[in-house]
């Protein structure tokens, strides 16, 4: 890789952390106002009352699920946001005229969402730590998972934006397909509880082996083999950059 | 050397739209060079496939030794773009705007940063460097993508009505800064519907309208081919009438007269004979600018000539 193309992935991850640091107030800090309310109310009213939950009590479980909906949430729509005002205010026309691999432009704009989401999921992780006691079972699976989990979502926002045309469209898949995935996803139950045919139909459900991946690394229990977790997170991840690289290569949304 | 070398550019939008129609354009390095032409002529569209806005249906582009399709990184390098819009992020400051622009360029940021302050102090932005775009006034904003298109320091410009909306005081001392930079070797080509700017920056010439190429040629060479101007005299008193024998004339109300005066003759006789009818001449000037009374004539002719085309085809066709 040139030292230029380099300086220019740099240049347009710097822009992008930039741009939501800049905005801390919308998008550092309603996460960790909201995660506090669900440990409040799931974890310490509703919670003490529920008892234990795949041998952990259910504030301990919830924990890694609240942190992994919230990866998800704003990797997908930091990504979705930026890229859509760029081609809102014709600034993405910047990085079209300049000398710039394809795939820079990917790199940079997933960049900023996946450092926006280990952001915000260690605001949430130390938030958390107000309210119970963590337990690390594998870091290494908690790192693998968080990463290829907000790149898989950034990327996914990166697709929304590239074929939006209004802001609603940038908010239809997040509040219509994002939301309800991740509230069915396993975030606040264990499939286990479920009957056996909704536990089946969960399992057509991405989310709920990137929940349970993530909760695997925290506390060492799963829903589902932490390796099809991974090994789809994996298939998923090349099949959407794959698809975000065809569609900026042939310029689709973005140019005429 | 030829800093763009354009061969059958065609351009047809989605819906049918036919933008360019096989166009060939030859700009020579070092040149500043007017592309002109009505509204939705296709000057944008060329621009934007020249900068890799749009994708082109057909034909190539070549950008000084760089073809545009085979060396895209090369070529791009060469193409500093201001474009018609303002399209840069009204949030960030005017420093982040032309630092970032130079980074996707491959510029360090260290020597980014000292271009920044050159090109922001020479065009008069330097004491904003701190500000949010959104602050900036229409003339300012349009300085700034001026300055943001020179931080790679290309070897080309192209401005695409640079000057649109700035009053007239900015307006020439963007001239001026135009003119330093073109006489430091960088080539710049230059769109806008303000026919005096182009007459007096550039030196070559192409009119567009509907996709073809109407006129390609010198500038000076073009206005030479101008045979009569109008010119508008104001008259001391009321007139009713006015006779002038030998020129065409018309008289627009009882204080202002309209003269056409052919290239062999003089101005002279016209003020003989309003002198003899004991008219006297207040003041005097041209009706417009010779580039706009031509810029009209070559896009209508262009046009009769289309129509004339299109109609013979359909006879044809009809039998």
């Amino acid at each position: 890789m040139g030292n230029r193309t380099m300086i220019a992935l740099q240049t347009l991850w710097i822009k992008e952390c930039t741009r939501f640091l800049r905005i801390w107030i919308q998008t550092l800090v309603p996460p960790a106002i909201t995660m506090s309310l669900y440990f409040v109310i799931f974890g310490n009213l509703i919670g003490s009352r529920i008892g234990q939950m795949g041998g952990f009590s259910y504030m301990e479980f919830i924990v890694p699920g609240l942190i992994m909906m919230a990866v998800i949430t704003n990797s997908y729509s930091n990504v979705s946001s930026s890229f859509y005002s760029a081609k809102f205010q014709h600034n993405i026309e910047e990085l079209l005229v300049a000398p710039i691999p394809n795939w820079v432009i990917i790199a940079g704009f997933v960049g900023g969402g996946v450092a926006r989401a280990i952001l915000i999921g260690i605001i949430v992780t130390c938030v958390s730590m107000l309210f119970v006691d963590i337990t690390l079972h594998s870091i290494p699976i908690i790192i693998i998972t968080l990463l290829l989990t907000s790149i898989l979502f950034a990327t996914a926002g990166l697709i929304n934006a590239i074929f939006a045309k209004s802001f609603d469209d940038i908010s239809v898949v997040p509040t219509f397909v994002l939301t309800p995935l991740t509230y069915l996803g396993g975030v606040f139950y264990s499939l286990t509880l479920l009957p056996e045919f909704w536990q089946w139909v969960s399992k057509i459900n991405p989310i709920v082996y990137m929940v349970n991946g993530f909760r695997y690394g925290f506390l060492g229990v799963s829903d589902v083999n932490y390796m099809h977790s991974l090994g789809l997170l994996v298939v998923f991840n090349v099949v959407l950059l794959g698809f975000a690289y065809s569609l900026i290569n042939r310029g689709v949304g973005i140019r005429s | 050397m030829n800093a763009l070398n354009i061969k059958g550019l065609t351009k047809v939008y989605k819906g049918g739209t036919r933008a360019l129609n096989g166009i060939n354009l030859e700009v020579k390095q070092g040149d500043f060079f007017a592309l002109l032409g009505p509204n939705g002529a296709g000057k944008s569209t060329t621009i934007g496939i020249i900068s890799s806005l749009v994708n082109k249906t057909s034909g190539t582009a070549d950008i000084f030794e760089y073809s545009l399709d085979a060396q895209p990184v090369e070529a791009k390098s060469c193409i500093g773009l201001v474009p018609q819009e303002f399209n840069f992020n009204q949030f960030e400051t005017l420093t982040q705007i032309v630092v970032n622009q130079a980074g996707y360029y491959g510029v360090p940021r260290n020597v980014a940063k000292e271009r920044a302050e050159k090109y922001l102090k020479q065009l008069d932005l330097w004491e904003k460097r701190n500000q949010p775009a959104r602050n900036l006034s229409g003339g300012m904003k349009r300085r700034l993508m001026i300055a943001r298109a020179l931080m790679h320091e290309p070897r080309m410009l192209i401005l695409d009505e640079p000057t649109a909306g700035v009053d007239i005081e900015i307006r020439r001392s963007m001239w001026t800064f135009l003119k330093e930079i073109n006489e430091q070797g960088i080539t710049i080509i230059l769109t806008t519907h303000y026919l005096e700017e182009a007459e007096m920056l550039c030196r070559n010439i192409a009119i567009i309208d509907k996709g073809v190429i109407v006129q390609n040629t010198s500038m000076k060479s073009l206005l030479a081919t101008l045979n009569i101007e109008t010119f508008i005299l104001d008259l001391a008193g009321e007139h009713q009438s006015i006779a002038l024998s030998g020129f065409e004339y018309r008289l627009l109300d009882p204080h202002t007269l309209e003269v056409d005066v052919a290239k062999e003759e003089s101005l002279n006789n016209v003020f003989e004979q309003l002198s003899s009818q004991k008219i006297e001449v207040l003041s005097m000037r041209n009706k417009s600018n010779r580039l706009e009374e031509l810029f009209v004539r070559l896009v209508e002719s262009g046009r009769e000539e289309l129509a004339n085309k299109e109609k013979t085809q359909k006879e044809l066709a009809n039998g």
